[in-house]
């Protein structure tokens, strides 16, 4: 419940920031997105990163797939959820196949027999969902903790959280222990792509923005996104702009 | 001119040898999508056969695929598209000293996330294009057990030397769209020189750190 709140206190915080005006205009709140961003990237660096570097060198890659598989099968359930909402039956109907076969054959999911019986692996949630019935991004959003955001995107991770399965689970230390595994886990699997991050970009928050915007966008066509209008059309109203 | 195919004939003499597979064609004449796929899989299985690179030898690693994988790409047109708008104030020198440093930056990230990447399996898909395309995108996906499969396309041109490569999308993630914003925005603040030097600052601290590992 003291989560729920914090939740909706962020979001009216975060949305009651003023614009600035200037700057990119995906990111009207880039400068308390930067202070948010520079918070969580200390916690990371001092907590989230030596923890999953830990688990990684600790825990041999075979356990790290059946712990992957494990979670990943919990989450396919409302994977196909947002399939169906989105009037993608076929795929919906994948995702709950993968769920009833991993679950069984598959033992509470730590082997994923169903991809090697041709359920692929989907990727969705409820902002992409959003997004499928014509939501727009919205201001770009740093959220505390979490990272990289939209509005939209916000919204749709605070309906995955209430409709997170792991929830349901008791009693509060079996909870927690699952919750805390899974973010390590998924943290551990961010490894390479935060360390190729530090490496590409010459300004982390403006690579990372970007990058977030164009893989949720790819995300909601599902790998086929319509062709952008040109971007030189942009950088000639940001010149104007000034 | 010489140089360049003694340095081709020697790099296809030297895979033939060390793949003992069947002799590959000149890049020149390959289709798009086996150019990609004979790259990757050469790559991929020198790099599994190399100890020092698998132990960490990050510039054995770059010197490798500036042989292998570099020639296939168009940097030029990579950093005239990452510029944008930008490109066209530069001068000849410029654009040549933007060029270089924009190559060596993507080298290292290239190496990362081969590095990152080599262990998995990958699905080359079949390409969907006329034969007469000159312009095509070549698809890839790595597969990760247990997650959904990250998709690799290179958006490829036809030239009088080859299909060259001209942009990266991982996961839907253009590499060249990527940097627009982070170019322009220095470019605005500190105009083109400001921009080859911060390229310039930020491959020699990934240089020093690459020694410091060693």
């Amino acid at each position: 419940m003291t989560w729920r709140l914090l939740f909706v206190a962020v979001l009216a915080v975060v949305a009651g920031c003023a614009s600035t005006g200037d700057g990119d205009p995906r990111d009207p709140w880039e400068p308390v997105n930067r202070k948010i961003y520079k918070f969580n990237d200390t916690l990371d660096a001092y907590v989230a990163r030596p923890v999953a570097t830990g688990y990684q060198k600790v825990v041999p890659g075979e356990i790290r797939e059946r712990v992957r598989n494990f979670f990943g099968n919990i989450g396919d359930v409302f994977i196909g959820v947002n399939n169906f909402l989105q009037g993608k039956f076929e795929d919906g109907v994948s995702d709950w196949a993968r769920f009833a076969f991993n679950s069984t054959i598959g033992l509470f999911g730590i082997h994923a027999v169903a991809t090697d019986m041709g359920y692929e692996k989907h990727n969705e949630d409820f902002g992409q969902t959003f997004g499928r019935w014509g939501a727009g991004p919205g201001p770009y959003l740093i959220l505390p903790v979490l990272g990289s955001s939209t509005l939209r995107d916000g919204l749709g991770w605070g309906v995955d959280f209430f409709t997170d399965p792991l929830n349901e689970t008791e009693p509060f230390a079996v909870h927690w222990g699952l919750v805390t595994m899974r973010l390590v886990q998924t943290r551990a699997d961010l490894l390479d792509a935060s360390r190729i991050l530090e490496e590409a970009a010459l300004d982390k928050y403006t690579f990372q923005r970007d990058a977030y915007l164009q893989r949720r966008r790819n995300l909601i066509y599902d790998g086929r996104p319509p062709r952008e209008k040109e971007p030189e059309d942009e950088s000639d109203k940001a010149e104007k702009g000034r | 001119m010489r140089a360049t195919r003694l340095r081709r004939v020697a790099s296809t003499a030297l895979a033939a040898i060390v793949l003992a597979a069947v002799p590959l064609a000149r890049a020149q004449d390959l289709p798009p999508d086996q150019l990609v796929k004979g790259v990757t899989l050469e790559v991929i299985d020198l790099i599994a056969k190399d100890k020092e690179i698998k132990a960490g030898n990050r510039t054995k690693l770059i010197q490798l695929i500036d042989a292998k994988v570099l020639p296939h790409f168009n940097f030029s047109a990579m950093t005239a598209l990452a510029m944008g708008q930008s490109w066209h104030k530069a001068n000849a020198e410029q654009k040549k000293r933007l060029t270089e440093e924009f190559r060596s930056l993507l080298v290292r990230t290239y190496a990362s996330a081969l590095a990152a990447y080599a262990e998995q399996k990958f699905d080359f898909r079949p390409l969907r294009a006329k034969p007469t395309d000159t312009d095509v995108t070549v698809q890839v996906r790595v597969l990760q057990p247990g997650a959904q499969p990250v998709p690799i396309d290179y958006s490829m041109e036809k030239t009088s030397s080859g299909w060259k490569v001209y942009d990266v999308m991982v996961g839907g993630v253009s590499l060249v769209a990527n940097y627009r914003t982070e170019f322009n925005n220095v470019v605005r603040e500190s105009g083109i020189d400001g921009l080859i030097k911060n390229l310039s600052t930020k491959n020699r601290s990934l240089e020093g750190a690459g020694l410091e590992k060693k």
